[in-house]
């Protein structure tokens, strides 16, 4: 079903500017070329009536009520098929044609229940509009003989005609047979229901996900009346090769693909636009509400990043926010083992912001400071790094991008001047070549890999640079081009190689090189990777990758069209991440794939808002805006804004943090939103420094791992519950609405402020928008952002500012932001964590599609259906040289842990590297990964972990103190702690 | 001497091997020594310049030359 509030204009907008005139009902009518008759019609407020038809895919012209005449053209052609003419003139009511639908409709309610007033689809359901429209009246061939609506039919007898249609109660069943064209309703997938008896076969569903989200998992089965919609090989929804998108969902014109929410609740009233909390797509989503309760998550077909997409977390697993395990109440304790006491918010703020002066008084003022993470809001972040700036008067203030993209951060700002992505997402509609590298976007960012898919299935090229086959390598009508299954730790060293193909087969833009960048520097990189000991042949051994592979795809990369790259976190938690962002920003200026629709630099931010808390000056060394606590003039600016003085001096990231904590320097830490014992490596190193703390303050919506090493636990809120804003991949700055009150009663940038002015800091925001004027006031690239003008314009990519008020889709046009672009010598250094006698595998940790980041959330929905546990991937070879079969526990031991998963074998590794995900705290994943991080930022590096695979019968040693530990700290929450049920 | 510069020789010789490519030991030495202090906070400073001081165990040649040139910029003292 369609939102409750979005127009259908019937076809997808042209992408044309030609303008056509015509006449539709005597109405002059004036639109762009290519687009239908249909749409045309629609936009001058002529609804023709239609059923296959919808916007969001192409037309179809199945249903045959959308038909119209046209004068000087014989027959009644299809609107939604037929394009504009210029001097067209449409007739869409006749005589003709209204007996033409009405016998059209007469047909599909013939064979449909008429059970409209306790269908969960009543009141939006576009058949019963269909037949309201068409002023359908009665149904002449009744419901006896052949249909897909009654699970059982009478048995024929000979000379009485056609077979008579049963009531369906079994209690009557005397003398009836079963319907063979009848199928049960199926309720496998945990959030919607597919109910065939209310199918009217116009495909919707097939073509959406065809067309929007390109699984392909649905087609039409059988011939004529015996065509119906099957999932893959018609299996159940949840054993198909569904990916639970809900596009289907969302296409269907009845009730037959149905959310079980709404079917639960019945139709919501009102809908609120915000944006989606999980990855760095940032989708916009309509929250269809019933007063305070979702009764639905609905793609918005306005949204810019995501154009009416959604995959199975953004539009299903928002359960999280209401779960039992909610905590609601403030709480207290003096050390870990103690039970926690409920308090009030004020006696909890005023033991947060006592504890913290006591701390700076005993251990000088460096000792506290805070860290966010990248779910919380732009407006939250900005205010933490204020509190620690302002109010800690340090600098100690991280985010969790730390142990994610900061090497995007360094990198990029080093060659190309700015921390960011260069592109819009629309931007790959004019891409040739994409060379995808340390990203999995079918997993991990779904509704930008529909969009690559999309593109590729219109012909552009792919080339995939991953240990891992991941699934963009081959799927339903994409395959790359190129796989280059390099081992994990070589990614400069491939990169340098693809750099010498380019360099020495003279595939450089010299043209692009000599205009827009810095020439000395060029120069000594051009001669650095043309050295012999950079070419492909050189360093096959080394990468793994042959190196005619490499050649081609280089070629492919320099001279296919527009070459853009996507990167993500498969290039920067690497020890050189930080090189190999530069050199992937080497490539695309050498190749003058940079500045223009369709090229670019594209880094996949792994959480919603990683580019916004990077934005926000949440890094210790820089102000919002990236700009260095250093410079004088910029450090005057905020202090004279926030009226006290600052450091000039960079503070403690977040590992520099847990290494000042076990020096006994660092003692309280204020975290919002993060859970660091589950997302940061070697976890046994993370809670000995939580443990050194003497205050540790979580502000959270769970029991997190974090917080059972915390001090203080103030209820955190969730997107749902306050306003402010995030900022995808692409610089887009969208909206977070509220649609219900925050349990605990504040939300978190309140709750900041609180601490703030209990610090003796004032803060008197009244509302997160007067936060973002306070960031557009101090940050140039932010200038012309506003809450009234993000609700005017849907969302705005920075830059916005006087020269841009409507934001920048692409960057570096004309010129980079540094001037000219800098090329940068990218050394191939080997990591240190390298395979030895005792340690022969390489671990490389990822996402799947259906859990997130460290599954806080999506653990606590339904989406645990198809992901109930991390299990490790392993290839055939290595499993059988180690009597490992599928399902079987196997022992994963580092130099830094050890723990316990089931073996997944699976040919998608390679051997000698084998995977996990590390969505669930009992695995342990971060227990054997080191501390080991990137030379530049530290940002882990969680793709190389030396490791050795063994078969064992339980769990390891870590995983049994864990659990212990676990149930001690749950037992140690009142029941009253949690949110109660409304 | 505490108990964690290990990890920052290990952090400032991770440095040092990207700046190695600059064949001009003096240049690349000061990028390593600028590279710390716009990143390093001042205490992580403090203690590899004392670690440099008590003979800089473990520090690469150029990891030593960049905490050597981090003197010479640097205010902080040596703790």
């Amino acid at each position: 079903m369609l939102s409750i509030v979005e127009i259908d204009y019937g076809t997808p907008a042209p992408r044309t500017v030609e303008q056509v005139s015509l006449q539709i009902d005597g109405m002059s009518v004036r639109v762009p070329s290519g687009t239908s008759v249909l749409r045309a019609a629609a936009l001058a407020g002529i609804n023709i009536p239609k059923l296959c038809a919808t916007d969001m895919l192409d037309a179809f012209g199945s249903c045959r009520l959308c038909l119209v005449e046209i004068a000087g053209r014989k027959g009644y052609p299809a609107s939604c098929t037929t394009p504009v003419e210029d001097g067209m003139q449409v007739t869409t009511q006749s005589k003709k044609l209204a007996d033409l639908r009405r016998g059209v409709m007469e047909l599909y309610i013939s064979d449909h229940p008429l059970d409209c007033l306790t269908c969960p689809a009543n009141g939006h359901c576009e058949l019963q509009d269909m037949a309201g429209v068409v002023g359908l009246r009665e149904v002449r061939y009744g419901y006896d003989g052949a249909n897909h609506v009654y699970p059982e039919m009478k048995i024929e007898k000979p000379g009485q005609g056609s077979p008579v249609r049963d009531s369906g109660d079994p209690g009557r069943s005397h003398g009836h047979t079963a319907n063979p064209l009848f199928a049960g309703r199926d309720e496998s997938n945990p959030y919607f229901t597919f109910d065939p008896s209310k199918c009217i076969v116009c495909s919707r569903c097939v073509r959406a996900c065809e067309e929007v989200q390109g699984t392909f998992a649905l087609t039409i089965q059988g011939r004529g009346f015996e065509s119906k919609v099957a999932a893959s090989q018609d299996q159940s929804f949840l054993d198909s090769e569904c990916v639970s998108c809900g596009a289907c969902v969302q296409a269907c014109p009845t009730a037959t693909l149905s959310e079980k929410s709404l079917i639960a609740h019945g139709q919501a009233e009102h809908s609120v636009v915000t944006t989606c909390a999980y990855c760095g797509v940032g989708c916009s989503f309509r929250a269809e509400m019933q007063g305070e309760q979702i009764v639905r998550m609905v793609p918005n077909k306005d949204g810019h990043a995501n154009h009416g997409h959604s995959c199975v977390k953004g539009r299903f697993a928002i359960g999280y926010a209401t779960h039992p395990e909610r905590i609601t109440k403030p709480m207290l304790r003096a050390k870990i083992s103690d039970p926690w006491r409920i308090v009030s918010w004020d006696e909890a703020i005023a033991h947060v912001a006592s504890e913290f002066r006591r701390l700076q008084a005993t251990y000088g003022r460096d000792s506290i400071g805070g860290i966010t993470s990248s779910r919380c809001s732009n407006e939250e972040t900005y205010l933490v790094q204020k509190l620690v700036r302002a109010a800690f008067g340090n600098n100690n203030t991280d985010t969790c991008a730390r142990v994610c993209h900061s090497p995007t951060g360094y990198g990029l700002k080093s060659t190309l001047g700015e921390s960011a992505g260069t592109q819009d997402f629309d931007s790959i509609e004019s891409t040739d070549v994409m060379l995808v590298i340390g990203a999995n976007p079918t997993d991990a960012h779904p509704v930008f890999a529909s969009a690559m898919k999309r593109r590729l299935r219109a012909g552009a090229r792919l080339i995939v640079v991953d240990p891992r086959r991941i699934d963009l390598v081959r799927s339903t009508h994409v395959q790359a081009d190129y796989h280059l299954k390099l081992r994990p730790g070589t990614n400069v060293a491939v990169l340098n190689t693809l750099a010498h193909v380019i360099v020495s087969e003279g595939l450089v833009d010299e043209a692009f090189v000599a205009a827009r960048c810095e020439k000395d520097a060029f120069e000594q990189w051009r001669a650095f990777v043309a050295d012999p000991r950079h070419s492909p042949e050189a360093m096959q051994a080394e990468t793994g990758v042959p190196a005619a592979l490499v050649r081609g795809a280089a070629r492919l990369y320099a001279s296919g069209g527009n070459g853009a790259i996507y990167y993500g976190l498969g290039v920067t938690e690497h020890s050189q991440g930080s090189t190999a962002v530069m050199a992937i920003a080497n490539l695309a200026m050498a190749t003058g794939n940079i500045g223009r629709e369709g090229v670019g630099v594209n880094p996949l931010r792994g959480q919603n808002n990683v580019q916004g808390s990077c934005d926000m000056g949440s890094f210790p060394h820089e102000f919002p805006g990236y700009r260095h606590v250093g410079d004088d003039a910029v450090r005057a600016q905020f202090e004279r804004a926030w009226g006290v003085p600052l450091l000039a001096e960079p503070g403690l990231r977040i590992p520099n943090m847990f290494e000042a904590a076990l020096d006994g320097e660092f003692k309280g830490l204020y975290i919002e939103g993060e859970d660091i014992v589950q997302s940061d490596p070697n976890t046994r190193h993370v809670t000995a420094a939580l443990s050194a703390m003497e205050c540790v303050v979580v502000q959270d919506l769970f029991l997190c791992e974090t917080a059972k090493y915390a001090h203080v636990f103030l209820p955190g809120s969730s997107f749902l519950e306050k306003d402010g804003t995030f900022t995808n991949a692409e610089r887009r700055i969208s909206p977070v609405r509220k649609v219900m009150q925050p349990p605990g009663g504040h939300a978190d940038w309140e709750i900041t402020q609180l601490i703030a002015n209990a610090m003796g800091y004032p803060m008197h925001y009244r509302h997160p928008s007067e936060i973002m004027d306070e960031i557009a006031a101090l940050t140039p690239t932010f200038a012309g952002v506003s809450f009234a003008r993000i609700d005017r314009l849907g969302s705005i990519q920075w830059p916005c500012n006087e020269q841009h008020p409507e934001g920048t889709p692409v960057m570096h046009v004309d010129t980079f932001v540094r001037g000219k672009g800098r090329f940068l010598r990218t050394e191939y250094v080997p990591t240190s964590e390298r395979v030895n006698g005792k340690h022969p595998l390489l671990l490389t940790t990822g996402r799947i599609l259906s859990q997130y980041n460290v599954g806080a959330q999506t653990r606590r929905t339904a989406n645990s259906t198809w992901h109930a546990e991390d299990v490790l991937e392993i290839h055939p070879h290595d499993a059988e040289e180690r009597g490992i079969v599928d399902g079987d526990w196997v022992g994963v031991e580092s130099r830094a842990g050890d723990t316990v998963l089931h073996a997944r074998v699976s040919e998608r590794m390679q051997p000698g590297v084998v995977y996990t995900t590390f969505h669930f705290p009992e695995s342990g994943a971060n227990v054997i990964t080191t501390e080991n991080s990137d030379w530049a930022t530290n940002c882990p590096e969680y793709k190389v972990t030396a490791v050795q695979v063994t078969r064992v019968t339980q769990p390891s040693e870590w995983q049994q103190r864990h659990e212990t530990f676990s149930k001690r700290q749950r037992a140690l929450v009142d029941d009253d702690a949690y949110i109660q049920p409304g | 001497m505490n108990a964690h510069v290990d990890h920052l020789v290990t952090m400032a010789n991770d440095i040092a091997h990207f700046f190695a490519v600059e064949s001009d030991r003096v240049k690349a030495a000061d990028s390593v020594a600028q590279h710390l202090r716009q990143f390093w906070d001042p205490r992580m400073r403090r203690r590899i310049l004392a670690h440099l001081t008590a003979g800089g165990a473990g520090l690469e040649p150029l990891a030593a030359a960049g905490v050597r040139r981090l003197a010479e910029l640097d205010h902080v003292t040596a703790a």
